[in-house]
């Protein structure tokens, strides 16, 4: 048994006959190539094929292709505009939130969730330390000991209010 | 890791998702995916069909309902934690619901379906008993309200009735009493070893009763009924006393991170700090 679906990924619409059973994961990395999103755990648990499914961060090992039929999805390839990084994205390179780089996709999802959704960025504050290692709290770094990652996300919090406020002015 | 092959079905209507229930002995309902699709992708589970209630239009809401806040049984616990209507009506659910897993699981994960799992381990169950909340099941033959100390019954196990799935969860306003849930993380998983909730009435400086359900020391959560009727008509000074009867006789479980008899002196301390945070909530 397989069915058709449909799933906006980045902007671009992959159609494919898929078996229930493939995971939305195999689906971005396989039938769309986009390989940016990675494969840690399979259980759930470390975060490293987080993307975005309807503007909210998800484990993609954890939701069937089928169940994204007809949805948008944000894979990391996706969050560059026009050639820019995103800002958490230059937070990762210029704080060094890295090091061997494997969590770094889902690091950079689940920290692009966080800023869009916390309270305090909303309201133009940099959230704190605190907030940011909640809102990275489903995702594992066996690198870095994640001090580079929340300053990472600091510093983007910060480039985003001062955009929004250039913006803004 | 890959699942097992399934027939896979997502029904726009409830009724349908009845039908197909009924249409197979394997069948199993797909919400949130939370619990389900790992325990597939491990192949402890291998349904030969699976409904997926996600088409189901009308299932998501938090919405007043007279004295009660009613919430559709595929609302996200991200969506029960960020609720304003719970904040301002029963706020323990949020509280319990923020405390869930991590923010990925929290925008996927239900409470129909983490309530239907009835993990153990989970936190809905002790907010659920200590409200005295009600859980609406809908099958072929109509619809019936189950309460929430009629609902859990053993480890993974619920009440409904094959060919039954819960369409929402009625919780009461709390307004005048206060709440918490306090809880002891496994460092790991998230899970709770122990989690406590409880919604405290005051009058006159003393408790007037305290409503305690607690999760992760048996096999499904329970109201400490012991600790309860020690609290009514007596003041702070009483709640580590009556605590210390939060397990009084529970069979609890033990593991190779918390032995039954440390997850009992769990139950005693996150009971005291439960209970006193719901009466400071009050203040």
């Amino acid at each position: 048994m397989t069915k058709d679906i449909k799933i906006k990924i980045n902007g671009v619409e992959h159609r494919a006959s898929v078996e229930p059973r493939l995971l939305l994961v195999h689906f971005l990395r396989e039938v769309a190539g986009l390989t940016g999103t990675h494969i840690g755990c399979e259980t759930s648990l470390c975060g490293a094929c987080t993307v975005m499914l309807e503007g909210r961060a998800v484990k993609s090992c954890t939701v069937l292709a089928v169940q994204a039929d007809g949805a948008s999805v944000t894979t990391v390839e996706g969050l560059a505009q026009s050639g820019a990084l995103h800002p958490v994205q230059e937070g990762f390179w210029e704080e060094h939130g890295l090091q061997c780089g494997y969590c770094t996709p889902g690091m950079i999802m689940a920290a692009a969730d966080l800023l869009e959704h916390s309270p305090a960025a909303a309201a133009g504050a940099t959230p704190g330390d605190l907030e940011i290692r909640e809102g990275l709290g489903g995702n594992i770094c066996r690198c870095t000991g994640y001090q580079n990652i929340v300053a990472a996300v600091r510093s983007a919090a910060r480039k985003m209010n001062r955009r929004k406020k250039a913006v803004a002015a | 890791m890959i699942p097992a092959n399934f027939d896979y079905q997502a029904p726009s209507s409830v009724e349908q998702a009845i039908a197909l229930l009924e249409s197979s002995h394997e069948a199993k309902l797909l919400a949130g995916g939370h619990s389900l699709l790992p325990a597939m992708k491990l192949r402890l589970a291998e349904p030969a069909l699976l409904i997926d209630l996600g088409r189901i239009p009308g299932l998501s809401y938090v919405r007043e309902a007279g004295a009660q806040v009613a919430l559709g049984a595929m609302t996200t616990h991200a969506a029960i934690a960020e609720s304003p209507l719970l904040a301002s009506r029963s706020p323990l659910l949020s509280r319990a619901a923020r405390q869930i897993g991590d923010v990925q699981v929290r925008n996927r994960g239900t409470i129909g379906g983490s309530i239907a799992h009835a993990d153990p381990a989970a936190d809905y169950p002790a907010a659920l008993l200590a409200l005295d909340a009600e859980i609406v099941a809908r099958g072929r033959k109509g619809e019936r309200t189950i309460p929430a100390r009629e609902f859990f019954s053993g480890l993974f196990s619920t009440t409904l009735l094959s060919g039954e799935l819960i369409t929402e969860i009625r919780v009461p306003a709390t307004t005048g009493a206060g709440t918490s849930y306090a809880k002891f993380h496994h460092p790991a998983s998230g899970f709770a070893v122990v989690g406590v909730a409880a919604v405290v009435k005051m009058a006159s400086g003393k408790i007037q009763s305290a409503a305690i359900g607690i999760t992760g020391v048996a096999d499904h959560a329970y109201r400490a009924g012991a600790a309860e009727r020690a609290l009514v008509n007596q003041p702070a000074s009483a709640i580590a006393g009556a605590c210390s009867r939060a397990a009084e006789g529970v069979d609890a479980l033990g593991d190779h991170f918390a032995s039954a008899e440390y997850r009992k002196h769990l139950a005693a301390v996150y009971c005291r700090r439960a209970v006193q945070e719901a009466m400071a909530a009050k203040a």
